[in-house]
């Protein structure tokens, strides 16, 4: 029985080491393989990957971890210490379960991220690559407008976005990416000019190829790698950001659970109920904490100066 | 066309070739006025030391130098600025290093698919397995990647990917210089092979006279961006060279003298 | 042949390996190396991944880790260097034993001037005064053609040429008089005129102060015209010894490969002869 389970494991495992790949799609799996393998072998990267993997479990599967609704108020049982009354991490002013709000937080907190992620490392690539491959004046122009975000402090500029565009978790979000994106174009420009005179940008060059496709599948594979682990190194950093904004009151409105926000309202209760802030602000560390030691070993993986070897 | 060629002399002809390149406020002339022309399938080589412009006359010609004075012509015709598509289809080129002049994220198979989708070539697939028969790589390197290729076997894939696109004109900067001797002689004779066959016209760039002697039947030497001297191949054999310039490389070319 | 054959050997090797255990597996660039070098040009020709230049790190002890070098004896004028402690072995590679590398441009400090660099090298040996110490500076320069040493002594290496470069790399290598010099790839970078005259200044250095020298090279041709006896290897093992006057009897199919697959001017335009790798040689 166990053999026939090992069989078709081992050549899976065949597969994916196989140093002469049949296929396109081999040749990927096993670059991705060996990746995986170089990150495992990591323990902190594996004490990150566990982190992350939970929050996305517990947002996935919210309404069966938590124990009540999150919304759910009971004034009867409110300010109650952790362990009390059924409630496992206590409950805050209105009564309502703080890790039932916290497990219903996450899903905010990995909207904001996922949202983030996706949106300005890709304007911050694609402004870096084209400014640093075209050069000139373009590169003058679109450098000195990322100058021009970078130069406030980031949570101001959020606030900033915030206040003009209205309190709102969908708008926070927003203004996180509008704030977040310079760093990207920054770190793309200086690997785009870093592999910009290489010669086999040169040869695809000589191969006709126009400015676009080199952009596009010759520099940007090379950046990808400094952006990846920028982002996940920042994701802390925004997730504090979301935090801030809903700890201001320009975030997450209520009642929607957000860590950021329990902060906020925990803060009045700090010095009688400490439970009520710091349990979600332990959540945030616990993921920032999460977020950081992957982009860590994410370097250590990717970095194609460490690759080349 | 072939009344163009006989006028201008050559498949390649370049006349008083200048390449300077500006530098904040320094100018560096890196080619000083150089003429030469190749026949059409003749193999001519450029030799010299560092500094003495050879690679630079090479990049000048595929528009990867800056052209200040002097003027280029393939066939008779002068060359689009900025080279365009149909320049590629023509000339070729083969870089030095093979560690630099791969991608290093791009798989065999998608650095040899990539020009020919440029170039919109119907039957890519056996077009990529018969290249790589070509260089005489075994069909299992197809999926691996740069670094997973020895320095010889990058370099057939260089080789490959200059080939793939059928080109008229083959440059090679310095083809076999980052190899081991053994593999220099494997990829020469590849060279000199493909050459006969794909009827190419090749200029070659190396700091080796040997080498130059042994792929070329005319040669330039060169020093400090200017033209030293020009020679063909039985007045090298028979030292006879009027420079003395020319006449140390052929000393160093033997080794060292006690 | 020369008069230090009959003396004991200033360097004896045997059963000299490099290991490196990786997780990716167990590689050997070295294996089972044994020779011995008087005071002569000795010559270690091999390709890339033959292992000459580990053997070369792995005399002075300059392994990295992960790798780890072993021998059953290197000795060095009869002292064991496998049992000496780093501290000890430090100042033997100051002193008696120095390497010269490949690119000048790694071995100096770049953001210290030239003289500077030599004055420091001189007075860690030597107890002497500046002033003294800038003449010696002055002097030696001058030992290996540098024709005007004032202004390279007063210049940062990358002002220097590369040919200039490694002449002040094996000026400071020489400060302390050693006994034996390694030099790995020392005029690979450089253009071949100039890599004429820098072996011209080793050669001349070698003869008047009678070191010994090992000269590790891709370059057959250059290793045959310039040392006394040549080690070739393949794969991390010697596989021929030979005179280098008497080269062309070499019989090694390994060796031979190697000489006949260099391109000679004027040599009749055939396919050059392509060395046949035998999994026997290794």
């Amino acid at each position: 029985m166990s053999e026939t389970v090992s069989k078709p494991a081992g050549s899976v495992k065949a597969w994916l080491t196989s140093d002469t790949p049949g296929s396109r799609l081999q040749a990927r799996a096993i670059n991705l393989w060996f990746a995986w393998s170089d990150l495992v072998r990591n323990p902190l990267a594996v004490v990150g990957l566990v982190i992350i993997t939970l929050l996305i479990l517990m947002a996935v599967f919210a309404p069966l971890i938590a124990s009540d609704p999150p919304n759910q108020q009971n004034l009867a049982d409110r300010l109650m210490a952790p362990g009390a009354g059924g409630h496992l991490l206590g409950t805050d002013e209105l009564g309502r379960d703080i890790w039932s709000r916290i497990v219903y937080g996450s899903r905010v907190t990995l909207q904001v991220v996922a949202l983030v992620a996706l949106t300005a490392p890709v304007f911050g690539l694609v402004v870096g690559t084209v400014a640093g491959t075209i050069g000139g004046w373009t590169d003058r122009v679109l450098m000195r407008i990322t100058d021009i975000f970078l130069a406030f402090p980031r949570l101001i500029l959020a606030l900033a976005f915030v206040a003009a565009l209205g309190p709102g978790i969908v708008n926070a979000i927003f203004a996180i990416a509008l704030t977040a994106w310079p760093p990207y174009a920054r770190v793309a420009r200086a690997e785009t000019l870093s592999v910009r005179r290489a010669d086999y940008i040169a040869a695809a060059r000589l191969q006709g190829a126009g400015t676009l496709r080199i952009i596009t599948g010759h520099i940007m594979p090379m950046c990808l790698s400094s952006v990846i682990i920028r982002v996940t190194l920042d994701m802390a950093g925004i997730i504090l950001t979301a935090a801030g904004l809903g700890f201001l009151g320009l975030g997450a409105q209520p009642p929607l659970a957000e860590w950021g926000a329990m902060i906020s309202t925990g803060r009045q209760y700090l010095l009688s109920h400490w439970w009520v802030a710091t349990m979600p602000g332990l959540a945030i560390l616990i993921v920032s904490l999460g977020f950081n030691l992957l982009g860590d070993s994410l370097r250590d993986v990717l970095d194609p100066r460490g690759a080349q070897k | 066309m072939s009344e163009a060629q006989h006028m201008t002399g050559g498949k390649i002809a370049v006349s008083d070739l200048s390449v300077t390149f500006v530098q904040g406020r320094r100018r560096i002339r890196a080619v000083k006025g150089v003429s030469f022309s190749v026949k059409p399938l003749e193999s001519f080589g450029l030799v010299g030391e560092s500094g003495s412009g050879k690679s630079t006359v090479l990049r000048a010609i595929c528009g990867l130098a800056p052209v200040s004075g002097g003027d280029i012509r393939i066939d008779g015709g002068a060359i689009q600025q900025p080279r365009d598509k149909a320049f590629a289809r023509r000339v070729q080129m083969v870089f030095q290093d093979p560690y630099g002049s791969l991608h290093p994220r791009h798989t065999i198979d998608r650095v040899l698919s990539e020009p020919l989708s440029i170039h919109r070539f119907a039957d890519r697939e056996e077009r990529i397995v018969q290249a790589l028969k070509d260089v005489g790589l075994d069909a299992r390197f197809r999926f691996r990647l740069p670094h997973q290729l020895s320095g010889g076997q990058r370099q057939r894939v260089a080789i490959a990917r200059a080939l793939i696109v059928e080109p008229e004109i083959l440059l090679l900067d310095e083809p076999t210089s980052a190899l081991d001797a053994s593999i220099q002689a494997e990829v020469l004779n590849l060279l000199n092979r493909l050459r006969e066959e794909r009827s190419l016209t090749v200029i070659m760039v190396s700091h080796d006279l040997a080498v130059i002697d042994h792929m070329c039947e005319r040669l330039l030497v060169m020093r400090g961006g200017e033209a030293v001297e020009a020679l063909d191949r039985s007045s090298l054999a028979d030292r006879k060279v009027s420079s003395d310039y020319t006449r140390a490389l052929l000393t160093a070319s033997e080794g060292y003298v006690r | 042949m020369s008069p230090a054959s009959s003396e004991a050997p200033l360097l004896d090797v045997k059963n000299l390996r490099v290991r490196f255990e990786t997780t990716r597996g167990v590689t050997e660039a070295v294996r089972g190396v044994s020779f011995t070098v008087g005071r002569e040009r000795i010559g270690i020709v091999g390709e890339s991944g033959s292992g000459k230049s580990m053997t070369g790190r792995a005399i002075l002890r300059l392994v990295r880790p992960p790798g780890i070098a072993t021998a059953d004896r290197l000795a060095f004028q009869g002292t064991d260097l496998m049992a000496l402690s780093e501290r000890r072995m430090r100042a033997m590679r100051g002193r008696r034993m120095s390497m010269v590398m490949q690119d000048p441009k790694y071995s100096l400090n770049p953001v210290m001037r030239i003289g500077r660099q030599l004055i420091e090298a001189l007075k860690v040996h030597e107890r002497i005064s500046s002033k003294e110490a800038q003449r010696r500076a002055l002097d030696m320069l001058a030992d290996v053609q540098i024709r005007d040493p004032e202004r390279v002594l007063a210049a940062y290496p990358h002002e220097l040429s590369g040919g200039m470069g490694q002449r002040v790399m094996i000026a400071m290598m020489l400060i302390p008089r050693p006994d034996l010099l390694i030099a790995d790839e020392p005029t690979s970078a450089l253009d071949v005129t100039v890599q004429l005259e820098v072996l011209r200044i080793l050669d001349d250095l070698v003869k008047d102060r009678g070191m010994g020298l090992i000269f590790i090279s891709h370059d057959l041709r250059l290793v045959s015209t310039f040392c006394d006896r040549v080690l070739v290897m393949y794969l991390g093992r010697i596989v021929e010894e030979i005179e280098a006057s008497r080269l062309d009897e070499a019989k090694h199919p390994y060796t031979r490969g190697l000489l006949e697959c260099l391109p000679e001017i004027g040599a009749p335009r055939t396919p050059l002869k392509v060395l046949k790798r035998d999994a026997a040689w290794a």
